[in-house]
């Protein structure tokens, strides 16, 4: 009677436990905009592309101060066939992408690891941590003539430059992400018989991953603005100069598709970063 | 029982306190606790909460130096944390970007046990628990029950010598508690390990514990530590007939009246 009443009871918990395995909830994309979200941005861009019409139509402005939606268009379509400058719009984009992707690249695989490290150790914040924080202020043109000074006139400057804006957001990301780290995380790593360098591989890096990310993005943007201030100085490419250069003609048509292109590539990089960021921080939000 | 029983010593606390903050602002955590955890113990400790219960775990597990007094495991001094002394936190800390396979394999993964036999460890303690289905699923999709449960299988794949638990049942609806509790006891008589369980819960502690540690608030101190046999009494007649038993309310009165006139 007695080991009987014991079987029934574990008979209880067996079965409440199969009836919550078959209640394990899968993974759902809940980054997807709803329909309304949808129809509101889609709604927004078409007003801004009405008025852009109707105050072109309505010749307010000359066509030279706000060339109006089918100039624009004829001049990306001659810019895509001609090229600007005898140079194809590929090769301006190309341009700058690599300055763009040499610099974030770079920053990356210094500014992780020295931004975990500063977390980690207090002795290693103290050293890098003042310096990060008197040139993130600064603007970036106060300092490139210095870099063009030291780097030449190529290539070399702008991506250190960008190197240079990309560092401190991911730095300073890395930095909080440890500092916010669960400790219990640690804790419990410790007590499982993780010595320090597992804890800091297998738990700290992997923790910190997500603001990382949000580190990377923003260090994406910074770096993408400085851009056009690089090319500013002794570009003979790229989109930023093309830009730069349409405006010392007054080619508006040319600044307008110019900035567009920007803007949408902007948008692109950033959606492949949230993809990837989907894709390798899956878990992101349960920790 | 526990009489003829030999005890082996396993944990040994000396006169320890605890103090946190400086001099001035200093809060007395722990007062003169003096606590022996024999092999094969599963002891809780009861109190109202800040009594100061986790920080008398959280130095036996090494990650609070006492301010006075040793913890001595096996004679030597607990000095950090580490394997031989596992923890199941009161919100599970499983790590989100592993399975709950490579959850369960964290431990003996970090002592480098070979490859067949950490998944032998991993398949029998998952068993244990009642997931086996599960391994291949991300910590996230469990439920919280589940999730406290693949705790409890990662800290016990090390083989602890004392597993430490801080009101790890303590966040987990009414039912799965009570399924909680029927699991931690059978693991416990299966295995032959050594629990060292914190609650403020007294019918879990009466349920659970061969012994009960009674504590008091602020400072910390053990009130008086009560011998008891339900938890055994429990795998001969389950645990109605134990309940509804004038023994059982008899300590629990006891209990109860302790602790009410700490609060009052």
């Amino acid at each position: 009677m007695a080991l009987n009443n014991n079987e029934e009871d574990n008979k209880v918990a067996n079965s409440a436990v199969q009836t919550t395995n078959q209640n394990i909830s899968r993974k759902t994309p809940k980054n997807k905009k709803n329909k309304t979200e949808k129809t509101l941005t889609f709604l927004t861009w078409g007003f801004i592309f009405f008025l852009w019409y109707v105050i072109t139509k309505l010749n307010i402005f000359t066509p030279t101060l706000l060339p109006g939606p089918a100039r624009v268009w004829r001049a990306f379509l001659d810019i895509l066939a001609n090229g600007y400058n005898d140079v194809p719009l590929w090769v301006h984009l190309g341009a700058s992408f690599k300055r763009l992707f040499v610099a974030l690249f770079f920053a990356i695989f210094t500014a992780v690891p020295l931004g975990l490290l500063s977390g980690y150790f207090d002795k290693v914040e103290a050293v890098i941590d003042s310096v990060v924080e008197f040139y993130r202020p600064l603007p970036p043109l106060a300092y490139y003539t210095l870099l063009v000074l030291w780097f030449g006139i190529d290539d070399t400057s702008k991506q250190v430059l960008l190197f240079l804006a990309a560092f401190a957001p991911i730095y300073i990301a890395c930095v909080s992400a440890v500092r916010k780290l669960n400790q219990d995380f640690v804790l419990s790593a410790k007590s499982l018989g993780a010595n320090q360098k597992n804890v800091f591989f297998k738990i700290v890096l992997p923790a910190s991953l997500p603001e990382i990310f949000t580190g990377v993005r923003t260090a994406f943007g910074v770096a993408y603005t400085t851009l056009v201030s690089a090319e500013m100085v002794a570009a003979t490419s790229g989109i930023g100069w093309m830009v730069l250069d349409a405006s010392n003609f007054l080619k508006s048509e040319v600044i307008f598709v110019g900035i567009i292109i920007m803007g949408i590539t902007g948008v692109i990089i950033d959606a492949v970063l949230r993809f990837i960021e989907r894709r390798l921080i899956f878990w992101k939000g349960h920790i | 029982m526990s009489a003829q029983e030999k005890k082996e010593s396993l944990i040994k606390i000396e006169n320890m306190s605890l103090e946190y903050g400086e001099s001035i602002n200093s809060t007395l955590a722990l007062k003169n606790i003096d606590l022996e955890i024999n092999k094969g113990e599963f002891i809780c400790v009861l109190g109202p909460s800040g009594c100061g219960k986790s920080s008398l775990l959280k130095c036996i597990a090494g990650y609070v130096k006492p301010t006075s007094g040793r913890v001595l495991m096996h004679g030597e001094e607990v000095d950090g944390p580490d394997w031989h002394r596992g923890v199941v936190f009161q919100s599970p800390t499983l790590y989100p970007w592993m399975t709950v396979n490579e959850n369960v394999e964290f431990g003996p993964k970090m002592r480098n046990l070979p490859k067949a036999e950490i998944k032998d460890i991993r398949e029998y303690f998952l068993d244990e628990v009642n997931l086996s289905g599960i391994g291949g699923n991300y910590t996230f999709e469990l439920s919280g029950g589940m999730k406290q449960r693949v705790a409890i299988a990662r800290v016990l794949a090390n083989y602890p010598q004392v597993v430490l638990m801080d009101e790890p049942f303590g966040a987990l609806d009414a039912l799965t508690r009570e399924n909680m509790q029927n699991l931690i006891r059978n693991i416990w008589e299966e295995n032959n390990t050594t629990i060292f369980f914190i609650t403020h819960d007294v019918d879990e502690a009466l349920l659970l514990a061969n012994r009960v540690v009674v504590m008091s608030s602020q400072p910390g101190e053990i009130i008086k530590i009560f011998n008891v046999d339900f938890t055994n009494q429990i795998f001969e007649k389950g645990s109605k007939e134990v309940i509804y038993n004038e023994d059982y309310f008899e300590v629990k009165n006891e209990i109860m009246d302790i602790i009410h006139n700490q609060i009052d």
